[in-house]
């Protein structure tokens, strides 16, 4: 279900919010077993549910009324937990609410429950989480990706209208690639980032999962906005996103940068990103091969920024003032190393140590200075590539979703998952994932769009056509 | 060997801004514990910093008064380190780009002025404080109080060009009267407000190379610097001609046991790790900015010592006393404004006020008498209203009690007499009761007339004008001629 749909239903009082919401709830229990959510407080959803009936009603409703919305557990809803995925903060309880929530809030969205991630946002299977792996919902053998997989999960399985993922390298346009549903990872400073638990500062974006382009135009105008408590925030205009679904893409310029086309690519995901490709070609958009001749250093410059950033983010999780510590500590020192190796999942250790070690004197320069000059080079392709074009069009992921396990041996393998989306981070450029096809075992394959920066509405409208003009069938 | 002693200095200063550099709670001292907290300067998971512009503001203030260059971009970077009071496992702090750098200020020293270079200004939070050792802390415990945490500093590193601890001294009480001459601190040092470290090392004179240095820290108190600064001095020479290598630590001051302790060699071995913070932008400051703020700056202390000798004719050691701390030039000119009088005011803060100020431990903002008190007090003497020696005794009791001097002067009945027809009552009497000195004046012992005028004086208990008492006596001493 979308929630343009739903609230014309809700509007011609076919159907009750609150019913709307049972069923939602229904979805959640019968679906337990996929691991989707971490929390979910029904008796304060119904509740919430007959309270927003009452306001449409009454006709005081807000733009979001009838939506129902899950969460990543990485964004702090006041007095409510945020576990970010991970045992370090199981019990922590957050006094505030993040802007991206107030927001929704206001509009009176319904927020359903928190859903499960990678620990902190690590990882790309979702099998980082200290409170189990999350289950692809199209084949339960399967990863749902990460680390927003149980909101892409919680999306693609109906048991959510819409959820809020964050991206720091592809964690929402990846994982609604393996799912088949569409998400948005906005340009870098479009999203406020205040009370989004931080992963890598300067990476880091809030952004929408949903069934539909439009659904997720809608969100982003919501959610969307320069907010004083995070400098970081850019104080743009907000377009009417849902706007510029015109249909229209006649004349655009659209490019394919060759290295993203080069071999590693799976050969049915090629095939159906071309299919998509011809689709636009025949409705008059003008296709042409541009290069981003760094795309090959994009994985490197990007762990290493990351994992520096990480290693700072998380040094407050230190057993001292709230969070999980170690019982029968001796010192000080102890009671930091104990909290930490205990409270931290082996993934985030991982990269913690990365991180300190490319900030650590003697290497600064070879690895966190050589990173950001790496990523400067990056912006600078993506500069010189939309010179030419309107927006990029590229596969999200080199595989459809894999084996639960497959890749949990081999940290290298699972990094490299990411080859097509974390250069859009490097570069803070909006980027999107929507469905456009199968392969052969009936998995959903993403095709991502990538935007110039702030250029939402582009990526939207040729999302936007690419799913009216689709038509996808499963091959099976 | 003669040895050459080397001193930089990092002096950290809390700036008085109403909320704390990155948050909104408030950054003024005290308070209870963890009272003055918010969700940014706890470090609760999800929030930013953001910063306060006044910070901006007051390290620009600074960095003008000391000559330094603003630098156009700054950066603020991240100080990796754990420890309990510090929320976030890191300081945000500056490191590559300072807001301030290449810098100088002058000193006074025995052989006459020396320019002292510093380095850079830099911006950053402060931590907050361990508990551990008041009676409520159980020993094996330690308490958080965040209050301090993001109360905004500016360190100020100077060059390594100071020679002794007196110019370092010195340099420590000219960065002390500057920041308060600007209001961005209140300069306090045992209420840490302002702290200093400092770096030493010797080297043989005509050495040009720098010898290994030693790192002082907690040092509560301006004397503290200077006596620290001595002792680890002569632990260096003697070090160094017993052959021993000085080697390079952090040392503590105990200013109790007057000794520095060496810290375990764990406890500074820190490797920061700094990075830029990737959660603030660069602080860009225009041209337009520097010159707001520096059309904005106070009279800085060495104009206001030389207005002091220009419009009030002041001895150039008195301007320079009474400009040493703001406060007491502040209290001074308001004294000046009310008595009219620069001279007397000078002469009554100089001596009296300072006098008060120094035994009672005290400084002029908690003096009882207000400087406009004191004026008027002043003028009452110049007016002849109360007699110079009553007045101290006014003051005496007002210092002690808090009450006006005018209240005092009329609860007591002390107004000067001066009215003539009253005092030639007195004189009279005295005249009739002292023949042997009247004879002895008539004999031309012109001297006895002192006498005289002290018995009018006794008579009246002191409240007689004597100058009127003087001027009566004679007339009446030369009707009987």
């Amino acid at each position: 279900m979308n929630f343009k749909n739903v609230r014309l239903k809700l509007e011609n009082k076919e159907t009750s919010f609150e019913n709307l919401v049972k069923q939602y709830l229904d979805k959640i229990e019968k679906g337990v077993q996929l691991n989707a959510f971490i929390f979910v407080d029904k008796e304060a959803a119904l509740i919430k549910a007959a309270e927003i009936d009452k306001k449409l009603e009454n006709g005081t409703a807000g733009k979001l009324a009838g939506l129902v919305l899950a969460v990543k557990d990485n964004m702090a809803i006041k007095d409510s937990q945020v576990t970010c995925g991970s045992k370090i903060l199981e019990n922590f309880v957050s006094p505030y609410n993040a802007t991206a929530i107030e927001k929704l809030l206001a509009e009176d969205a319904l927020i359903i429950g928190k859903t499960n991630m990678d620990e902190f946002a690590m990882g790309s299977s979702n099998e980082n989480s200290y409170f189990g792996p999350v289950k692809n919902p199209v084949d339960n053998s399967r990863v749902p990706g990460g680390s927003s997989g149980g909101s892409c999960t919680a999306v693609a399985a109906e048991m959510a209208m819409a959820a809020l993922g964050s991206d720091t390298g592809g964690s929402i346009r990846q994982p609604a690639s393996f799912c088949g549903v569409v998400g948005l990872k906005p340009t870098y400073g479009r999203v406020s980032r205040y009370g989004l638990v931080a992963f890598a500062s300067s990476f880091d974006q809030i952004g929408p999962i949903t069934n539909t382009v439009y659904d997720a135009a809608i969100l982003l105008e919501v959610i969307a906005g320069h907010d004083k408590r995070d400098s970081t925030s850019a104080p743009v205009t907000v377009p009417k996103f849902s706007k510029a679904l015109d249909g229209n893409i006649k004349g655009l310029k659209i490019g394919l940068p060759k290295e993203y086309f080069s071999e590693g690519l799976d050969s049915e995901i090629r095939e159906s990103i071309e299919n998509t490709i011809k689709i636009l070609e025949e409705n008059g958009a003008e296709i042409l091969e541009v290069s981003l001749p760094n795309t090959e250093y994009g994985i490197a410059a990007y762990y290493i920024l990351t994992t520096a950033e990480a290693s700072s983010n998380l040094s407050r999780y230190d057993g001292a003032r709230y969070g999980y510590r170690a019982e029968n500590v001796e010192s000080l020192e102890d009671m930091y190393v104990r909290s930490r190796s205990e409270g931290f999942g082996n993934e985030v250790k991982r990269r913690i140590m990365l991180g300190t070690y490319v900030l650590s004197s003697g290497y600064y320069d070879a690895y966190y200075r050589k990173g950001q000059q790496v990523r400067t080079l990056i912006k600078n392709d993506f500069e010189e590539a939309f010179k030419q074009c309107d927006c990029l069009i590229t596969p999200t992921t080199p595989s459809t979703a894999f084996k639960m396990d497959e890749k949990t041996d081999d940290p290298l393998a699972m990094y490299l998952s990411d080859v097509y989306t974390v250069s859009v981070n490097l570069a803070g450029l909006p980027g999107m994932s929507l469905p456009c096809g199968f392969d052969s075992n009936n998995l959903p394959i993403g095709v991502q769009i990538i935007g110039k920066q702030f250029d939402e509405e582009m990526i939207l409208r040729v999302g936007d056509f690419l799913e009216k003009n689709l038509a996808l069938k499963t091959t099976g | 060997m003669e040895y050459e002693v080397v001193i930089g200095l990092e002096i950290h200063s809390q700036l008085q801004t109403q909320s704390k550099i990155f948050s909104y709670s408030s950054a003024a001292f005290g308070g209870d514990p963890n009272s003055k907290v918010d969700p940014v300067c706890l470090g609760l998971p999800g929030v930013l910093p953001v910063l306060n512009k006044q910070v901006v503001n007051y390290a620009m203030r600074m960095g003008l008064a000391t000559n330094c260059k603003i630098a156009p971009l700054s950066i603020f970077a991240r100080k990796n380190y754990f420890y309990p009071d510090s929320p976030k496992g890191y300081q945000i702090s500056q490191f590559e780009e300072p807001i301030c750098e290449h810098g100088y200020l002058d000193i006074e020293t025995e052989n006459g002025k020396k320019r002292i270079g510093i380095t850079r200004i830099h911006l950053e939070e402060d931590a907050g404080k361990s508990v551990h050792s008041e009676t409520f802390v159980a020993a094996n415990e330690t308490l958080i109080d965040v209050n301090r945490c993001g109360t905004p500093l500016i360190e100020i590193v100077s060059e390594p060009d100071m020679r002794s601890p007196q110019e370092a001294y010195a340099f420590l009480t000219q960065i002390r009267q500057i920041v308060q001459y600007l209001e961005i601190c209140d300069g306090n040092m045992e209420e840490g407000s302002l702290r200093c470290d400092a770096n030493i090392s010797i080297r043989p004179k005509g050495q040009t190379e720098l010898g290994v240095k030693t790192e002082l820290k907690n040092m509560n108190s301006f004397r503290g610097v200077e006596k620290a600064l001595e002792y680890e001095i002569s632990r260096q020479i003697t070090c160094a001609k017993n052959g021993e290598q000085i080697l390079q630590q952090t040392l503590l001051w105990d200013a109790d046991k007057n000794v520095a302790i060496p810290m375990r060699s764990k406890e500074f071995s820190h490797d920061y790790r700094y990075f830029p913070d990737p959660d603030l932008t660069p602080v860009m400051i225009s041209d337009d900015w520097i010159k707001k703020i520096e059309n904005s700056l106070p009279e800085l202390p060495k104009a206001r010592q030389n207005r002091f000798v220009e419009s009030y004719k002041l001895p150039p050691y008195d301007a320079e006393v009474l400009t040493d701390q703001k406060p007491l030039a502040d209290y001074f000119e308001k004294v000046v404004k009310t008595s009219g009088d620069a001279k007397q005011a000078s002469n009554w803060v100089m001596g009296e006020v300072m006098r008060y100020l120094k035994e009672g431990d005290s400084d002029i903002n908690n003096f009882k008498v207000s400087p406009e008190n004191l004026g008027l007090l002043i003028k009452s003497v110049s007016e002849g209203a109360v007699n110079a020696k009553t007045a101290k005794v006014v003051l005496s009791e007002a210092v002690e009690t808090g009450k006006s001097p005018e209240a005092i002067i009329t609860e007591k009945n002390l107004v000067q007499i001066s009215d003539t027809s009253e005092l030639s009552e007195q004189v009279k009497k005295v005249l009739a009761d002292n023949p042997n000195e009247v004879e002895k004046f008539l004999g031309g012992k012109e001297q006895v007339i002192g006498f005289l005028v002290g018995q009018v004086m006794r008579a009246t208990r002191g409240q007689a004008n004597p100058k009127v008492v003087n001027d009566i006596l004679r007339e009446e001493l030369v009707k009987l001629k």
